[in-house]
């Protein structure tokens, strides 16, 4: 019995009962000339091998599982006519491809490759240039974007599309990517159980990571650096933020991270270097910001209100124009074993933590938050005299928000 | 009025103040220079001393000196002299000194450090023609100070008063009105108020110049829409020269008609 099931088997792999996955070669010189033509002669689970060259398509509809492979970066130029790639099948791998010239419209969100109500895809080694909205995935699960390079020239956020756009897409691992000069480097809507790692999203026009209505999401080991206004987290639950850097977003209007509507997430060991505004925060609860390094930013965190039950232990606030910012003499957030380079207290009996509680916010900066017009007297003696005072006996800001235990040195 | 000029300057050339002066600038630079390679983070350290610093020293410092000369200036009286000369000579002497002291004691370590290969040398240049300004200004107020007051510890007091307004209680009085005021637009006010305080007129100038800016927000962008632009800078300027011409001129016509 044991034999005829063998027998059965080697019968039907060359009589070819159960179909062989085959590579179709497409080459300008080839039978096969066009990406199109491929598809429509393949049949499931075959392999496109696109080899070097230049190929004017667009709107390229992949409707079965299919693997489409780059040899040596062959073009895929759209020519500003529309969507170029749209998947529309699971089980799709697209790979090192570069796709130029995707079309504009104010209509339609015409993206380099679109996935739409597929699982398992792969997405990895594209180059993208000249694009609208780069790779998009429209209620897709389960499914990789695995380093890609995507290279915008936006100019105005009117006319200009987001790098990595998910929607209502579940399980996706977006790694390893390079997205920059688009509107939002990566947006997220809807999308849950997404994890973001090692990415560089840089001189975008808005925002670097942009996400909404996202749960459970995890972020490490990313770097957001020279964006618009920076990155934007909002109306999202028990997200995970881990090793990230935010740099360089200075403008009037710009900073590190925005937080909006946020509850339960972890923010560790993240550095937010030179922002105008490291965090803001605003009706975000029970939040945990350990170990993370505000360095030589203007605010290191700006708290906007309603904002209770978070804590912010074993932090560096290093040479930040403010450290805290705070709108309301109410303070439900606890401050504990932070480094501040501000602190001029004493550790007598050496335990590493200062015997003189440390008050994060300056008077200055409450009188800013009441009055903005009075920035106009930054740096100027009588601010430092005042804010002396205030920090000798506190009488504006709330008395309770304080760090009772200061460290005497930065928490590695 | 050259000869007066010249003598009150190779005077104070050999006084010692003025190379404690000096040494104080150059050892501050050195200094800051050392502890962090950062030009540009130099010039904001070097701001805060100069807004501070230079009008206290050039008050005291011309107070004391007009003092100390005066039986020379009563000498010089004496002689056939024009009175417009003799003070204007010693006033350019004494600020004059102040000012290279000021110029020299802070371009050697900048210069030393790499100034002329760095894209900070604009916002430098800036910081010593505020600081040179801020000299010539509060040299000038001294002098008038110490002409209306026979006696030394009322000018003292008065030049020290003087100081203390200007770089302290002015920004009370406009932090204050700031917020009595605040349902009321404020740009323009806060602007106009900047404007006629020399200390934070130079403070202003030399901030929107610096990336610190970014901070001021939305005040900032109508600050620096105003500062920003050459009409702005040559404004303010301005304002610095009239803070400037003021006094002189008030203490050439008080020194004219003063009985001695």
């Amino acid at each position: 019995m044991r034999y005829g099931a063998f027998l059965f088997f080697l019968f039907s792999i060359f009589s070819g009962f159960a179909q062989v996955p085959k590579t179709i070669e497409i080459c300008p010189s080839c039978k096969i000339k066009t990406i199109k033509d491929g598809i429509s002669n393949a049949s499931e689970f075959d392999t496109l091998l696109i080899k070097k060259g230049i190929y004017n398509e667009f709107n390229i509809l992949v409707d079965k599982p299919l693997t489409l492979k780059g040899e040596n970066f062959p073009v895929i130029d759209g020519e500003e006519r529309g969507e170029i790639l749209r998947i529309v099948s699971d089980n799709v791998t697209i790979d090192g491809l570069y796709i130029i010239n995707v079309g504009t419209s104010y209509t339609t969100d015409y993206a380099a490759i679109r996935v739409v109500k597929s699982e398992n895809f792969l997405i990895q080694n594209v180059v993208l240039e000249r694009l609208f909205f780069g790779i998009y995935l429209e209620k897709s699960n389960n499914g990789k974007v695995y380093h890609n390079k995507i290279i915008g020239d936006a100019v105005d956020e009117y006319n200009s599309g987001n790098g990595i756009q998910l929607w209502y897409s579940h399980n996706v691992q977006v790694d390893r990517n390079i997205v920059q000069g688009v509107r939002d480097g990566i947006y997220l809507e809807f999308s849950d159980n997404v994890t973001i790692n090692n990415n560089v999203s840089a001189n975008n026009l808005r925002y670097g990571l942009h996400f909404m209505f996202s749960n459970d999401d995890v972020y490490t080991n990313n770097t957001f650096e020279n964006n618009g206004a920076g990155v934007a987290v909002m109306f999202s639950k028990r997200i995970k933020m881990v090793d990230n850097i935010f740099r360089k977003n200075w403008g009037t209007a710009a900073f590190g991270m925005l937080l909006k509507e946020i509850n339960d997430a972890e923010i560790v060991g993240n550095t937010f270097q030179e922002n105008t505004v490291g965090i803001s925060i605003e009706g975000s609860n029970r939040i945990e910001y350990n170990n993370n390094n505000f360095i030589s930013n203007g605010w290191a965190v700006k708290v906007l209100g309603a904002c209770y039950a978070n804590s912010f232990v074993n932090n560096n606030f290093l040479y930040n124009s403010f450290d805290i910012s705070y709108n309301s003499k109410l303070n439900d957030n606890v401050f504990e074993r932070n480094y501040w380079s501000d602190y001029t207290g004493y550790d007598l009996d050496k335990d590493g933590i200062g015997d003189v509680p440390y008050r994060p916010v300056k008077l200055f900066s409450y009188v800013v938050n009441r009055t903005p017009e009075t920035i106009v007297l930054l740096r100027s003696m009588f601010m430092d005299i005042i804010d002396f005072s205030e920090k000798v006996s506190p009488v504006f800001t709330p008395d309770n928000l304080l760090d009772a235990m200061p460290l005497m040195k930065k928490s590695e | 009025m050259l000869k007066i000029l010249k003598y009150s300057f190779y005077d104070l050339m050999r006084s010692r103040w003025n190379y404690v002066y000096f040494l104080f600038y150059l050892a501050l630079g050195f200094v800051l220079l050392f502890l962090n390679n950062d030009l540009s983070k130099a010039v904001i350290t070097l701001m805060n001393v100069i807004i501070v610093l230079v009008p206290l020293i050039s008050t005291i410092f011309g107070v004391m000196y007009f003092y100390n000369s005066k039986e020379f200036t009563e000498l010089l009286l004496a002689q056939p002299l024009k009175r417009s000369s003799i003070f204007l000579g010693q006033y350019l002497g004494v600020a004059g000194s102040l000012t290279m002291s000021l110029v020299l004691g802070l371009g050697i370590p900048f210069i030393l450090y790499g100034l002329f290969r760095s894209d900070t040398i604009w916002n430098f240049s800036l910081l010593l023609i505020t600081g040179a300004f801020l000299t010539l200004i509060f040299t000038a107020l001294a002098f008038n100070i110490s002409l209306s007051n026979e006696n030394k510890i009322k000018g003292f007091g008065y030049a020290v008063l003087l100081w203390l307004f200007l770089a302290v209680i002015y920004d009370g009085l406009f932090l204050l009105s700031l917020i009595i005021f605040e349902e009321y637009p404020l740009d323009s006010f806060s602007l106009a108020a900047t404007m006629f305080n020399p200390i934070d007129l130079s403070r202003t100038l030399i901030l929107l110049k610096l990336d610190i800016s970014a901070l001021l927000g939305y005040t900032g962008a109508i600050f620096r829409q105003f500062f920003g632009t050459d009409k702005g800078l040559i404004v303010s300027i301005l304002m610095l020269i009239l803070w400037t011409v003021l006094p002189i001129g008030r203490l050439t016509y008080k020194a004219k008609r003063k009985d001695f």
